[in-house]
């Protein structure tokens, strides 16, 4: 596939780089979208631990009903700044713009992505974002408790910094934005010569819908963010009922982006799976424009669910029934493709290596969120089960459970490649395995309490609640514990790692065609794709290609 | 799209892809739109639910006012596509005087519109004056979206003289040129997208009474 051969003693992109810069500089101005893609890893790592550790405190003060570590507002500034890190933070931008950024041109046979200036733009842009959210924690005023949400008429009346935080949301939303129509231009753009739209990789399809998403929603975040702004500074009146406002128009806007970006959470992680089956099953994927194809059928039908999360602000019963019917039919492409995956795997020759363990994780505790999805999607029950920890369940399945755990995958799959080392497989496979008992014990008894009645977002609770919150509390510690392992694992193998062979799961799309860790423009020469992107019948070729 | 055919030979050892970068730049005028989308939304919702306050309201605008803006306007948008088409058929000293003249209509154009909100604020009317308070609720919202809306059609017009300035000095200075003037295409794509929704926003504000 590749022609060029890869000498041996080839400098890798650490040892070269964009500019005439050494040290910390080479990396705070390069354009190479692989550093700018570990830029994005270690940033976005950094928030998802403080975000994990505001929620081990939070179940920490669930230990016990009444004020255990902390008051009532407390709690409040807690799950927004929980929400808003996890949400804008980390999962929106995790898998796009660290292994996006990483894996898109490498993937296409590209030597960089369409904009490279563009890209170390976005990168700055969301390092300000962040960065507006640590100041408005310390602004007089004290931390935004809307909860991630922002919902009106509370966000307008606070006294916390809301304006500020918001803002720093509408900025992270701009990073998105720029990224996506960055990735969106390379693929059309920069293909290999071979490389039809029908042999990209399916991880470049989901992140090319994903981009999608990322254009067409964001920008309504944009407008609905500043205008609360304008809300709380001038008093605008348009989402204020003493003025002739509506409060629900509110509710409409927010989810208009903010649905969608479950899938720009989620559309990713499902592209990673369909990488790490293949290569781990030894068997081309099942139904390859299935899986294509029900990514663009997310993205679009995604787009008009969003009212499902209305159900009970008082919005008309036509309207409830279609938009229920809707969310019902977006469950079928997720469907599709969960079976071509388990399809994939029929009759493969199956290494259950540490990638392909995370993958099976997700699948499982995916399908939980999906199907407790479809529950909050029907109107009756939902009544019942709206803003309850019911919900809050659900979401952590499907983004924790979901995009989370792939997030892991991912960084299983691809670690050897990004840094030339492996990890300890054995610590690995302890990781996943925990990870996988200290998620069900932190989130499957919030479904029992959420069925029992227990409301999101409430610092206190009935006593009969006492034993599920002590349960699911342990297993926050068991997650910080698996957290911990985790990353002192992958730390210490980017440190002292053995240097892992070219290619150790025998994948065969292009990043495997090219040296651990790539040069700096990824190829000696730009790869002429002959083949289909999951044909394994390339690994014996591949094998002469690197010597 | 079918399988067999090939991806674009886009030549990877140029950094340059005109193509590409006018792609970059159509999907993100994309967003632009989509970002006043959600305002116009708004309007049509408010419009229906309080049709008549919205006619009072609107017909304290001035229609004159506004129809000069948009003249303005939509000329500035002929001297940048103008400004273009030279600079193509290498008349760099042309293409200067065209760009500079959009930027001064620009200018002229927030000129205008300062007059104009002076004007209401000096009568009171603004977000949250004790005199706008006193109206009814549907011409509170017409104020209301009048300024964010116009506002952030004007900040659009104030980011667009930026650029158009940067553009004149690279022109000036040659780095954008006959054979290189992808940049200022994309301006000029982006000063027209600022023209297009003026057009939007002229008949929802000043037209129908
Ligand atoms: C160790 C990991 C985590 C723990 C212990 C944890 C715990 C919690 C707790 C206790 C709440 C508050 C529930 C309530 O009172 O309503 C919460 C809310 C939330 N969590 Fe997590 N969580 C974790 C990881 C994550 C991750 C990875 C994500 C996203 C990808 C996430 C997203 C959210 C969101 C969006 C909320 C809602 C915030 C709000 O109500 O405004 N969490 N979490």
């Amino acid at each position: 596939m590749a022609n060029g051969t890869v000498a041996l003693e080839e400098k890798s992109f650490y040892e070269e780089s964009t500019n005439k810069y050494s040290g910390i500089l080479s990396w705070l101005l390069t354009t190479d979208h692989k550093r700018i893609g570990l830029l994005y890893l270690v940033t976005i790592c950094a928030f998802f631990i403080v975000g994990v550790i505001l929620g081990i405190l939070m179940r920490l003060e669930l230990i016990a009903p009444g004020p255990t570590i902390m008051e009532a507002q407390t709690y409040n500034t807690l799950f927004t700044l929980h929400g808003v890190i996890m949400i804008f933070l980390f999962i929106i931008p995790g898998l796009p713009a660290i292994f996006g950024n990483f894996f898109l041109p490498l993937q296409i046979g590209a030597k960089d992505v369409a904009f490279p200036r563009l890209n170390l733009l976005s990168w700055y842009i969301y390092v300000i974002g962040a960065i507006l959210v640590l100041i408005s924690l310390f602004l007089p005023g004290g931390p935004i408790d809307t909860g991630w949400t922002f919902y009106i008429p509370y966000s307008v009346r606070s006294t916390t910094n809301v304006s500020l935080a918001i803002f720093a949301a509408f900025v992270l939303g701009f990073s998105s934005i720029l990224t996506g129509l960055n990735f969106i231009t390379t693929v059309h753009r920069m293909r290999a010569p071979g490389m039809g739209w029908f042999r990209m990789p399916l991880f470049i399809w989901s992140i090319y819908s994903t981009a999608w998403i990322q254009i067409i929603a964001t920008p309504v975040i944009g407008i609905t963010i500043l205008l609360v702004i304008m809300e709380r500074a001038f008093g605008v009146g348009i989402f204020d009922p003493a003025l002739g406002g509506d409060p629900i128009l509110y509710q409409h806007l927010f989810w208009i982006y903010s649905h969608p970006a479950v899938y720009i959470m989620v559309l990713p992680a499902m592209g990673v799976v369909s990488e790490i089956i293949p290569t781990f099953a030894r068997r081309t994927i099942f139904g390859y424009k299935a899986i294509a194809f029900s990514s663009l059928a997310i993205a679009f039908v995604g787009y008009l669910v969003w009212a499902h999360h209305m159900f009970t602000s008082g919005i008309s019963d036509t309207a409830r029934w279609i938009f229920s019917l809707l969310t019902f039919i977006v469950a079928l492409p997720s469907g599709v493709k969960v079976f071509n995956w388990v399809a994939t795997m029929y009759k493969g020759s199956i290494d259950p290596k540490p990638p392909f363990l995370w993958v099976m994780s997700f699948i499982v505790l995916f399908s939980i969120g999906g199907l407790t999805g479809l529950v909050l999607g029907s109107l009756a029950t939902d009544i019942h089960l709206h803003d309850t920890y019911f919900v809050v369940a659900h979401f952590h399945y499907v983004m924790f459970g979901g995009t989370g755990t792939i997030f892991f995958g991912a960084l299983f799959y691809w670690f050897p490649k990004m840094f030339g080392k492996m990890y300890s497989i054995k610590w690995a496979n302890i990781s996943v395995a925990l990870f996988f008992i200290a998620f069900n014990m932190l989130y499957f008894p919030k479904f029992i309490m959420g069925y029992m009645g227990m409301p999101r977002r409430y610092f206190d609770y009935l006593p009969e609640f006492t034993n599920l919150q002590v349960i699911s509390t342990v297993g926050s510690w068991l997650m910080g514990i698996t957290m911990i392992i985790i990353f002192a694992n992958l730390i210490y193998s980017v440190k002292k790692g053995k240097k892992s062979p070219e290619n150790p799961w025998g994948g065969v799309t292009l990043e495997w065609h090219t040296a651990s860790p790539p040069p700096l423009e990824n190829f000696h020469e730009i790869p002429t794709v002959t083949h289909e992107p999951y044909d394994f019948s390339q690994l014996e070729e591949m094998k002469h290609e690197s010597k | 799209m079918n399988q067999s055919s090939h991806a674009p030979a886009v030549e990877q050892h140029a950094h340059r892809d005109d193509i590409g970068a006018k792609m970059g730049m159509w999907l993100f005028l994309f967003t632009e739109l989509l970002l006043f989308g959600g305002m116009f939304l708004m309007y049509a919702y408010y419009r229906f639910q309080y049709p008549d306050q919205f006619k009072i309201a609107a017909m304290e605008l001035s229609t004159s006012m506004g129809t000069l803006n948009t003249i303005i306007l939509l000329t500035s948008s002929l001297t940048v596509a103008i400004a273009i088409t030279a600079l193509r058929k290498g008349n760099r000293f042309l293409a200067l005087l065209n760009l500079f003249v959009t930027i001064v209509f620009a200018l002229a154009f927030m000129v205008n519109k300062l007059f104009e909100w002076s004007a209401k604020i000096s009568h009171g009317i603004y977000p949250g004056s004790e005199d706008i308070l006193n109206k009814p609720n549907g011409e509170i919202l017409f104020y209301g979206l009048y300024y964010v809306m116009t506002g952030l059609h004007g900040l659009h017009v104030i980011i667009g003289v930026v650029i158009l300035s940067f553009m004149f000095v690279f022109i000036y200075k040659g780095s954008v040129n006959k054979d290189n003037f992808m940049k200022l295409e994309n301006s000029g794509l982006y000063w027209h997208l600022v023209d297009l929704i003026w057009i939007f926003l002229f008949p929802l504000f000043y037209l129908i009474h």
